[in-house]
C-alpha cells in the first residue's frame, strides 16, 4: 500500500488521508470476490419468475398441473396461494403497496406471476414453459401524459375507492412571488424536457439466497442489496419474522447505482420459498428481468420556465412536472419528500423567486422511480436549471459562462438559503468554475469552434454547473418508511494495536474498506492497514440506513470521525494514567499521546490499547477495553458543487455524435482518497453521456417494454467515451466533523445537460435550441432538419 | 453427456446436459465462481475467458464445446501469490470498482498484450469494446493495462540487459 500523496486543507502530516490502494482489491482481481451467484448452499434449490407477458391484463386462470409435475420441480407458487398466506403484497418504500405475485391482475409487462423452486436453475426455467396462464386483455395505460383524461384505464383498482391514475401532486417555493418576477422580467423562456425512463443496470443483476432454519427459526438471507438493515425491517414487517430472527447478509455486490435500494418480489418469493421448502433456495434474475421489472430511474417531463432582465440577471424559475411512477410507486425517497430532492431545481443561482409543481401517475409501466446515482431525483432538478440556463443563453445571445459565472451564489452568501428552502452549507463556486475553463481551455476551444463552423464542421462546447445536495439525512425531517436517516458506526481497538470498524453503509464499489479504514487512521493515529473495515451483515454491524443517495461519507463517514474521536479521548484518559500527568498536559500527535513540553514522555496508541486490555489498574472511572459505538444524525444534508465542460463533434452527414473531451472539476469538501474520488467521478460521468447519447428504456403503444436486453439498452463502451480530465476545488463542509461531502453521483448529476448543451451548441447553424434525451444519431438528425424529438 | 475439458491446466471430466452454458459449467460445477454471468446476449462480457487462447463470451459457447480443448479463467492469472502484471495494473490504476466486470476486463486485456505487447489507448479501448463496465468509466481500465504493458516491457529490458 503506497501512503499519502495529499494533504487535506487544515491538517498536517495525515496518516490516513491520501492516495491509498484499495483493501478489496486481492480477493476481486483474483476472481475470489464473493457475490450473491456465487453463494453455494448444502441442499440449495433454484427458483425461477414466471412474468407478465403483456402490460395490463386480468388473470383468469393459472394451470400450474404441468409444471408440478416436472421430476426436478419442488413448489410452484402463485398469488393465490401467497394471498392465503398474507404474503401477495408487500409495502414499498414508498407507503404504497406492490404485489408480490399478481392476484387479480398484472399491471406492467414482466410482473411477477408466479414462481418455480426446483433442484436447478435450468430445470427452473424449464417448468415456467409449463404453466399455464390465461389473461383477459386490458387496455394499459402507457403515455404519462393521457393518464389522467377522463375515461383512463385505472391501473390500481386494487387500492379502495381508486378511480384514476393520480399518486400525488407536490409542491415547493412561492407561486406569487414567482408569477410577479415573471411579469415584470426583461425576457422570459420556455422550453419542454423529457427525462425519459432509464436503468441503472449494474453489471451484477438482482438476487438472493434465502435460507430459513425452521428449528431455530431463523432467516439468512444473502442479498443484493444497498440497505441490508432498513431490508431487514421491511422483512419483519412483510413475512412477520421476528427482526432479531432475521440475518442479511450483503457481500460483494457488482454495482447497485440506486438498483438494488428497493425490495423487489423475487427477494420476498425467494424467502417464501425457502420457508415453505425447508431448503436453501437461491433466485437470481437474468438480465431481462433486471431492465423489465426492477428500479427505473427519471420519466420525468417537465416544462421549465426562467425569467431575466435583458442584460441576463435571473430572477426566477418556475417548472411543472408530469412524473411517471409505473404501476407501483416503489420509489425509494425520504418520506416528506415525493418528489425527492427536486426542490433544489433552483441550481448555484441567486435568484429571486421559484416554483415547482410535480404530479405524479401510475402507469403500466415497471415500477420504481429513483434510482441510478440521482441523488432523489436531483439528476432531473439539475438537467432541468443547467438546460433551461442554457435556453436563456441562446436567447440573450450571451455566452453560457458569462450567463452562469454572474447569476452563480456568492461565497459570502453562504449558508445559503435557496428560494425553496435548502440551506446550502458551503460552496465557492466561482473557482471551481474557473478552473473548469482552464483546464478545458475554453476561449480557445471557442476560437476553434468559430473557425470550424467557418468550414461546416458542427462542434459544440456545453458547460454545466452543478449544486447536489447529499448525505440524506437529519432525523427531524427525513425517514423512510418511519425508519430515520441516522447511520450508525462501531470502533473496536484491539489489545495489539489492530482494529475493526462496522459500518451499516453498504459499498457496491466505492471502496468502503479502504475509505473508512482512512477516515479512522485519520483520528486515531493507527495505520490504514491495520483496520480492517465490516459492513453488509446485519448481526455484527449496528443499524443504519445503507448506501444511496451519496450517503455514505456525509453520514456514515462522520460516524466513523467521531467513533474513532470517542475512542481517542478514552485513549487520553489511559495516557495519563500511563504518563503520569493530567489529561489537559497531554498533547495529541498522529497516533500518540505526549506530555506538553516534554515529547520523551509519550505512549502510542498501540502501547494505550494493550494498557486498556492489560493487567494493572486504570484511572479510577474508565472500564477496560478500547471501543465505542456511535450514531450519526447529520445536522443538514452536505452540498457538493461542480463545473463541467463538454466538447463534442456532429457528423454533418450521419447526425453521429463523438464526446471529444469532457472536464469535470468537482469540489466534495475535504478529499479522503483521490484516486477514489476520482474514479466516482468517472464512472458518473460515463454515465451521464450514456443518458444524454444513448440510453432509455422506450415502450410501444401497448406497453411492451423496449429496452429489455443489452442488444436494445445500449450502454456505453469505451469506445463511446473520452478520456476524462478531472480537477478539483476544496470547500469543506462547515457541519461535517471532517469537512467531507458525498462524491458518487455528482457526476451523474452533472454530466447529462454539459453533453447535451455541447451537442445544441453544435446544431446552432441549424437554429436549434432543445433537443430530448438521448440524443441518437436519428435524434439529432430530426433536431438538424427543424423535426420535433418523438414523444416517447 | 460426458464432457473432458482442461480447466486451468487440469483435465476435468464431467457429466453435463447438452445444452450446458460454458459459464454455468464453471461456475456451477467447477465452483469457478470468479467467472460472472452480467447478461443473456453477449453485450457485456464479464463471463470471458479464454478457450485455446482466444477470449470468448462463455455465456454463449456451449460447455460441449470445451471438450477436448484448454479453458482458462481469472483464476489461472495469478502465479501463486505472485499476481499477473495486468492483475496489479488495475489494482495500482484503480481499474475496478465493484469488481464484477474486472475478470472479464483482466482476460482479454492478458490476450491483448500477449500478442501486442505495447497497445495503444485506442487499441485497448478497442479490444475492450465488447465488454461493459458501469463503474470506471474505463479510463482507468485503460491505464491498467497501459501499466502493465510498460511494467512488461521495462522487465523485458532489464531481462535482455
Amino acid at each position: 500500500m503506497t501512503a499519502v500523496e495529499e494533504t487535506p486543507a487544515g491538517t498536517a502530516e495525515p496518516v490516513g488521508h491520501g492516495r491509498m490502494l484499495r483493501k478489496e482489491d486481492p480477493r476481486l482481481v483474483r476472481g475470489r470476490g464473493r457475490f450473491v451467484d456465487d453463494v453455494q448452499l448444502q441442499g440449495m434449490l433454484h427458483l425461477a419468475i414466471l412474468r407478465a407477458p403483456m402490460a395490463h391484463a386480468r388473470i383468469v386462470s393459472i394451470d400450474t398441473a404441468a409444471a408440478e409435475a416436472h421430476p426436478k420441480v419442488k413448489a410452484v407458487v402463485t398469488g393465490e396461494a401467497l394471498a392465503e398466506k398474507g404474503l401477495a403484497w408487500m409495502p414499498t418504500l414508498s407507503n404504497d403497496v406492490q404485489a408480490v405475485l399478481a392476484t387479480d391482475k398484472v399491471r406492467f409487462q414482466g410482473q411477477e406471476v408466479a414462481f418455480v423452486v426446483a433442484e436447478d436453475h435450468y430445470s427452473a426455467r424449464d417448468a415456467l414453459e409449463l404453466i399455464d396462464v390465461e389473461y383477459d386483455m386490458l387496455d394499459p395505460v402507457v403515455d404519462a401524459r393521457r393518464a389522467l383524461e377522463p375515461g383512463s384505464p385505472v391501473v390500481r383498482d386494487d387500492l379502495d375507492g381508486k378511480d384514476d391514475n393520480h399518486v400525488f401532486d407536490w409542491e415547493t417555493g412561492d407561486r406569487a412571488a414567482t408569477d410577479a418576477v415573471f411579469e415584470r422580467a426583461d425576457v422570459v423562456v420556455s422550453e419542454d424536457l423529457v427525462y425519459p425512463r432509464v436503468h441503472p443496470a449494474p453489471m451484477e443483476t438482482c438476487g438472493a439466497v434465502a435460507d430459513f432454519d425452521s428449528v431455530e427459526g431463523r432467516l439468512t438471507l444473502w442479498s443484493t442489496t444497498q440497505a441490508p438493515h432498513a431490508h431487514r425491517t421491511l422483512y419483519a414487517m412483510v413475512a412477520g419474522l421476528p427482526e432479531h430472527k432475521i440475518r442479511v447478509v450483503a457481500p460483494d455486490i457488482g454495482g447497485g447505482f440506486g438498483n438494488k435500494v428497493p425490495i423487489y418480489p423475487g427477494y420476498v418469493c425467494a424467502i417464501v420459498a425457502s420457508l415453505v421448502v425447508g431448503r436453501p433456495v437461491k433466485w437470481m434474475e437474468d438480465r431481462s428481468e433486471n431492465l423489465v421489472s426492477t428500479g427505473f430511474a427519471r420519466d420525468y417531463i417537465m416544462r421549465g420556465e426562467i425569467a431575466a432582465t435583458r442584460d441576463g440577471r435571473i430572477l426566477g424559475i418556475r417548472t411543472n412536472v408530469l412524473a411517471d411512477h409505473g404501476a407501483f410507486n416503489a420509489q425509494a425517497a425520504p418520506s416528506k419528500y415525493p418528489a425527492g430532492f427536486f426542490g433544489v431545481f433552483t441550481g448555484s443561482y441567486d435568484i429571486e423567486a421559484a416554483h415547482a409543481e410535480v404530479t405524479a401517475v401510475y402507469t403500466n409501466k415497471a415500477p420504481g422511480g429513483v434510482a441510478y446515482a440521482c441523488s432523489f431525483r436531483i439528476t432531473e432538478a439539475v438537467y432541468l436549471v443547467e438546460r433551461i440556463v442554457d435556453c436563456l443563453a441562446h436567447e440573450l445571445e450571451m455566452d453560457p459562462v458569462a450567463l452562469r459565472s454572474k447569476n452563480l451564489i456568492r461565497p459570502e452568501q453562504f449558508p445559503y438559503t435557496t428560494r425553496t428552502g435548502w440551506v446550502y452549507d458551503s460552496g465557492d463556486y466561482e473557482p471551481t468554475l474557473r478552473e473548469a475553463l482552464r483546464i478545458s481551455g475554453y476561449d480557445e476551444l471557442r476560437k476553434e469552434q468559430e473557425e470550424r463552423r467557418a468550414r461546416g464542421e458542427l462542434m459544440g462546447i456545453g458547460v454545466s454547473f452543478f449544486t447536489e445536495a447529499v448525505g440524506a439525512g437529519p432525523r427531524k425531517n427525513m425517514d423512510i418508511l418511519g425508519l430515520g436517516m441516522a447511520d450508525g458506526c462501531e470502533l473496536r481497538v484491539h489489545p495489539t494495536g489492530k482494529a475493526v470498524v462496522r459500518l451499516s453503509v453498504q459499498t457496491q464499489g466505492q471502496g468502503h474498506e479502504t475509505t473508512f479504514a482512512q477516515i479512522v487512521a485519520e483520528e486515531i493515529g493507527i495505520p490504514p492497514q491495520d483496520i480492517d473495515v465490516l459492513h453488509g451483515d446485519t448481526d455484527n454491524t449496528p443499524f443504519g440506513l445503507g448506501t444511496y443517495g451519496s450517503r455514505s461519507t456525509p453520514v456514515s463517514g462522520a460516524a466513523a470521525a467521531l467513533v474513532a474521536r470517542k475512542v481517542r479521548d478514552k485513549a487520553r484518559i489511559i495516557a495519563s494514567g500511563m504518563l503520569e500527568a493530567n489529561v489537559t498536559d497531554l498533547e495529541w500527535t498522529k497516533g500518540a499521546f505526549a506530555v506538553k513540553g516534554d515529547p520523551d514522555r509519550s505512549v502510542t496508541i498501540q502501547e494505550i490499547a494493550l494498557r486498556a486490555h492489560g493487567a494493572g489498574d486504570l484511572p479510577d472511572g474508565i472500564e477496560g477495553g478500547l471501543e465505542a459505538q456511535v450514531c450519526y444524525n447529520p445536522e443538514n444534508l452536505t452540498y457538493p458543487h461542480g463545473a463541467y465542460v463538454c466538447v463534442v463533434d456532429v457528423d454533418p452527414d450521419t447526425a453521429q455524435v463523438s464526446v471529444r473531451r469532457f472536464v469535470a472539476v468537482d469540489d466534495c469538501g475535504t478529499r479522503i482518497n483521490p484516486m477514489i474520488i476520482e474514479g466516482q467521478v468517472h464512472g458518473g460521468l460515463a454515465d451521464g453521456v450514456g443518458m444524454a447519447l444513448m440510453e432509455m428504456i422506450p415502450f410501444d403503444e401497448e406497453g411492451n417494454c423496449l429496452g429489455g436486453s443489452f442488444m436494445d439498452y445500449l450502454l456505453p463502451t469505451a469506445l463511446e467515451v473520452p478520456d476524462w480530465e478531472t480537477g478539483h476545488t476544496v470547500t469543506p463542509s462547515p457541519h461535517h466533523p471532517i469537512g467531507a461531502k458525498g462524491v458518487g453521483e455528482s457526476a451523474t448529476v452533472g454530466s447529462p445537460p454539459a453533453v447535451v448543451n455541447a451537442v445544441v451548441d453544435a446544431l446552432k447553424p441549424f437554429g436549434v435550441r432543445h433537443a430530448d434525451m438521448p440524443l441518437t444519431p436519428s435524434r439529432v438528425w430530426d433536431a438538424m432538419r427543424g423535426r420535433a424529438t418523438p414523444s416517447f | 453427456m460426458r464432457l473432458t475439458t482442461t480447466v486451468n491446466g487440469e483435465e476435468v471430466t464431467r457429466e453435463v446436459e447438452g445444452r450446458l452454458l460454458l459459464v454455468h459449467f464453471l461456475r456451477d460445477h467447477l465452483g469457478l465462481t470468479g467467472t460472472h454471468w452480467g447478461c443473456d446476449t453477449s453485450n457485456c462480457g464479464t463471463c470471458v475467458v479464454w478457450m485455446d487462447g482466444e477470449p470468448v463470451k462463455s455465456c454463449t459457447v456451449l460447455a460441449a464445446m470445451a471438450g477436448g480443448r484448454e479453458v482458462r479463467t481469472v483464476e489461472d492469472l495469478a502465479d501463486g501469490d505472485r499476481l499477473d502484471p495486468v492483475q496489479q495494473g488495475f489494482m495500482e490504476c484503480h481499474g475496478l470498482q465493484c469488481g464484477f466486470c474486472t475478470p472479464g476486463m483482466m482476460m482479454t486485456a492478458r490476450a491483448l498484450l500477449d500478442r501486442n505487447p505495447d497497445p495503444s489507448e485506442g487499441e485497448v479501448r478497442e479490444a475492450i469494446s465488447g465488454q461493459i463496465c458501469r463503474c470506471t468509466g474505463y479510463s482507468t481500465i485503460v491505464r491498467s493495462v497501459r501499466w502493465a504493458a510498460e511494467h512488461e516491457c521495462a522487465e523485458r529490458e532489464e531481462a535482455s540487459s
